[in-house]
């Protein structure tokens, strides 16, 4: 079995067992408030993360290039209160420009 | 008698449909092209929405594996996102109280990105939407032409933003950046992701 196929079924069985277990736990075994905290601040954490690397990384280095132009038009728009999909579009045109250039 | 009466008016159920079709598309679609972009197929790309069905954690999976990550950052990656619907899912359990085969399918539309318990509709256009994306994606050949490869980073940071609510969150997504850009050099591919959940952690364990 290919790499790809196994990222993804284990990711698609445990994302859905995380699911399925917070339906089935009782709510006062992880409602306490440090697992809340650090609940909220994962996300933030892989996220900014992900936008970093996929922003500047190629391979094993750091790059500046198309994808900045458009991650920062994306910022921006974001900044002036756009939605999800106009902010989406954004990035891909202004980087796309950038790269045709 | 007129027959405007909200729940039936098709003209307000076109419109709610359309308010939640658009955004779940064109984010779907920007998913399903993502995927395609980091080799994956088309099967593998919709199964990723079917089965997983958490916007976050699929892309997260496609964005670590495309970046030549190993299986287990991607899968590390992707079911750390995915603790929030789980989260999610214990305080909206005592609300819905879904049992049998309605809990199993009630868990597997729960995420956090739109209104909690999503809804099939979501979950539809969802689906169809990736399919769309992927087999668009198919065809236009190089991504980067099309933006695609600063598409994908946009949805992050559009993910990420409605999140920056206070100081320290502001303080560990702008340390998570630099820490993930630092790493990059060093460590193998996906590890720089993984790594900042520690920072959460750390974080997080004092108010």
């Amino acid at each position: 079995m290919s790499t790809l196929w196994i990222a993804t079924i284990v990711t698609s069985l445990l994302c859905f067992l995380l699911k399925f277990i917070g339906y089935s736990l009782p709510e006062s075994l992880l409602n306490k408030p440090r697992v809340q905290r650090i609940n909220l601040l994962i996300p933030i954490a892989l996220l900014s993360a992900l936008v970093a690397v996929q922003s500047f990384g190629s391979d094993n280095s750091v790059v500046i290039d198309h994808r900045f132009a458009g991650v920062a038009a994306a910022a921006v728009a974001l900044r002036l209160g756009a939605n999800f999909p106009t902010m989406m579009l954004l990035a891909a045109v202004v980087s796309a420009v950038i790269y045709r250039i | 008698m007129s027959l405007s009466a909200a729940p039936f008016d098709k003209r307000v159920v076109l419109r709610d449909s359309l308010a939640v079709a658009i955004p779940v598309g064109t984010y779907g679609a920007a998913f399903g092209a993502a995927a395609i972009g980091s080799g994956f197929s088309v099967l593998q790309t919709c199964l990723l929405s079917l089965l997983l069905f958490s916007g976050a954690s699929q892309f997260a999976v496609v964005g670590v594996m495309g970046a030549g990550g190993s299986p287990l950052s991607a899968i590390a990656t992707g079911s750390l996102l995915g603790l929030r619907n789980g989260l999610y899912g214990l305080r909206m359990a005592p609300i819905l109280s879904l049992h049998g085969v309605r809990k199993f399918i009630g868990a597997q539309l729960t995420i956090d990105e739109s209104t909690g318990v999503a809804g099939i509709g979501v979950y539809f256009f969802w689906n169809l939407f990736t399919l769309i994306g992927a087999v668009g994606a198919n065809s236009i050949g190089d991504p980067s032409a099309w933006g695609l490869d600063a598409a994908v980073p946009a949805a992050f940071l559009g993910l990420v933003w409605p999140r920056l609510v206070d100081t320290k969150s502001k303080i560990v997504g702008v340390i998570a950046a630099l820490l993930a850009l630092l790493l990059i050099p060093v460590a193998p591919a996906g590890v720089p992701i993984i790594a900042t959940a520690l920072l959460a952690i750390a974080f997080g364990w004092r108010k």
